[in-house]
């Protein structure tokens, strides 16, 4: 009897693990253009090609400008980042898609949305939120640029086998309650280093109810838990959500694929190393109040009381004292963007509550969609028009405020409620404060001026 | 691979790859110099230059998986972080490029103090610290051979050039 994990990882070994870890292939690969330059100098250095330039696609998404689809004028240091990511794709024959291409995005965005990102796969990516790919029963997760140059020269990594923990959502969301709150609510109560070590596997009728996007987001935040990879066991909302993509199997081929796919779901009674189960039920929104994901509380509680130095040291950076409520915080930036929330169903939901509403006088808001085809979608559906009627920014897709390499920075000491994944001391600027949450609180936050329930602005199911 | 050195230690828990290198010096093309900006935000950390040995609390490096983090800790002149526990992908990171993290108990962490003198020993995994214990730690096998002889990991993933092909062949 195997797991999800058990069965992707034993169809995929070369070498069997022994003193050295496992060869293991990698059937996709996804470079950009932040963590590949020095591999790229690596396989020169070496004299090496790039094996299976045919598995690997490429990107722009980090240092890339938002506000337009041209670097002319851009951070020169930047600029020259993402060039040499086109020069090094062109000299070893490797797909990109670029700031001219009408499939560029974030890379945790594309990838599904071109149907590379197929169940049963091995997937890696030199950043850490490749987890997200395991919404679709691939095993995938984040390397290093050492393993970037490995995969390119060999399409293998060596790797040892990571334990198996299972995390059982049951139950059903409440409105107003979102894939974004479940994952809050995990790291909340295993904190960010609970998941060391292991991979997940969600599961459970609240997960199952999710569509894909949700799922992403659910396994997206796998890393912030500790863990590299989070895999959704694949199933007809998989399949729906993958039929007749651009590189999805097609005809004769599909049906043999989806046969394959079914065979994949852990079996019943299959060995986990560690089991977790959250109640959705009663779950509420959630709202981050420190420097780490796990520093997580309902949207209705109190900032808790710090239990050591840092915990304390978070509070202090945040400008929060224990036993404050976050409700009616003000807030100077909303960001709805990110490979954690940036797609259309995201949009959507934000959309649907900033109808007929503006952005606060008081708040900035960026709009950014995951990819240039979330954006295509979403302005075909006439989003675009709510956000810039309510007085958001609605910008170029790519990673912006998330990680704020690219100019979209929040300034220091201002408060930010963010959709996107990390609310580390600097992450959206030197001193920004992020408070990372779900789109539709987000959304609310924005209209209101400060942290606010989605639940009482109404019109929600 | 042993050396001595004084430590310097960042007391706190879940410091991120944020913290140990900002983004906003992520936007480099090569390895040159990026040990300028470690810990460039966190200057009440005072981290200064002339230790081999970093002390960090528990579950450091979490967050992205740039390998600038071990990079710029090297390039500043740290060979080994020593906690209570680190995050995968740092892990894997840091024993690419010889350099250690060394996970002790929670008692051994505790006696870590600035200044304290300790004699890394990776050959016979050992930490000994001056006018206190000597303890083991565990470390992958095979990543200590590969730092000890100097082996590279991509040169033998390479060498299984027949069984790769012969792999994608059956697939």
């Amino acid at each position: 009897m195997k797991t999800l994990y058990d069965k992707i990882w034993d169809s995929h070994i070369v070498v069997p693990e022994t003193d050295a870890p496992a060869i293991l292939y990698i059937d996709l690969h996804l470079i950009h253009e932040v963590t590949t330059p020095q591999a790229f100098t690596g396989l020169r250095r070496r004299g090496l090609k790039v094996r299976r330039p045919d598995k690997t696609v490429a990107t722009m998404d980090h240092s890339i400008p938002t506000t337009s689809r041209s670097l002319i004028g851009f951070d020169e240091i930047a600029a020259n980042q993402v060039r040499t990511l086109a020069q090094n794709c062109k000299d070893f024959g490797i797909a990109l898609y670029d700031l001219e291409s009408p499939k560029q995005g974030i890379v945790h965005v594309i990838g599904p949305e071109l149907g590379v990102t197929q169940p049963g796969k091995t997937i890696v990516c030199g950043d850490s939120h490749t987890s997200t790919h395991g919404a679709f029963g691939a095993l995938a997760h984040g390397i290093g640029t050492s393993e970037v140059e490995m995969v390119l020269a060999t399409q293998c990594l060596l790797q040892r086998k990571s334990k198996n923990s299972r995390v059982d959502f049951d139950g059903r969301l409440q409105p107003g309650v979102t894939a974004k709150d479940m994952i809050l609510a995990l790291i909340g109560k295993i904190g960010t280093g609970g998941g060391t070590g292991s991979v997940f596997e969600f599961m459970g009728t609240a997960v199952r109810g999710l569509d894909m996007e949700a799922r992403m987001t659910i396994c997206n935040m796998s890393i912030e838990g500790g863990a590299r990879a989070g895999l959704v066991a694949p199933d007809d909302t998989t399949f729906q959500y993958l039929s007749g993509r651009e590189f999805s199997p097609k005809a004769k081929s599909w049906d043999e694929a989806v046969a394959r796919w079914k065979k994949l779901p852990s079996d019943d009674g299959a060995h986990y190393d560690h089991s977790i189960t959250i109640d959705v039920n009663a779950l509420e929104p959630m709202i981050t109040y420190g420097t780490n994901p796990g520093m997580a509380i309902p949207l209705t509680g109190r900032v808790p009381q710090p239990q050591n130095d840092a915990d304390a040291a978070a509070l202090k950076y945040m400008a929060l004292e224990p036993g404050q409520a976050l409700l009616g915080h003000p807030v100077d930036v909303v960001f709805i963007g990110s490979c954690t929330n940036s797609r259309l169903s995201d949009l959507r939901n934000a959309a649907h509550l900033m109808k007929g509403r503006k952005v606060n006088s008081s708040v900035r808001m960026l709009v950014v969609p995951g990819s240039y085809e979330v954006k295509r979608q979403a302005e075909a559906e006439g989003l675009d028009k709510i956000f810039k009627e309510a007085g958001a920014e609605w910008r170029e897709a790519g990673c912006s405020m998330c990680i704020a390499m690219n100019g979209d920075a929040v300034p220091a000491g201002k408060v930010a409620v963010s959709t996107s994944n990390r609310n580390f001391e600097g992450r959206q600027g030197r001193g920004a404060r992020t408070l990372l949450a779900s789109p539709l609180t987000a959304a609310a936050s924005a209209v209101e001026g400060r942290v606010a329930d989605p639940r009482r602005l109404g019109g929600l199911s | 691979m042993k050396f001595s050195s004084r430590v310097v230690v960042v007391p706190q828990e879940n410091i991120d790859t944020d913290q140990i290198i900002p983004a906003r010096f992520l936007k480099v093309t090569d390895k040159v110099g990026i040990g300028s900006h470690l810990f460039e935000d966190r200057t009440e950390f005072q981290v200064e230059k002339g230790s081999q040995v970093l002390v960090a609390g528990n579950n450091f490096a979490c967050g992205s998986s740039r390998e600038h983090a071990v990079w710029a800790l090297a390039d500043f002149g740290f060979k080994a972080v020593v906690s209570t526990s680190f995050a995968d992908i740092f892990r894997q990171n840091a024993l690419k490029n010889g350099f250690l993290p060394i996970v002790v108990d929670p008692k051994t962490h505790a006696l870590l103090k600035p200044g304290t003198l300790v004699t890394v020993d990776l050959a016979a995994q050992t930490l000994s610290i001056e006018g206190g214990p000597t303890v083991t730690f565990p470390i992958d096998s095979f990543a200590k051979t590969c730092i000890l002889e100097n082996l590279d990991e991509l040169g033998y993933v390479l060498k299984h050039e027949a069984v790769i092909s012969a792999f994608e062949k059956s697939a």
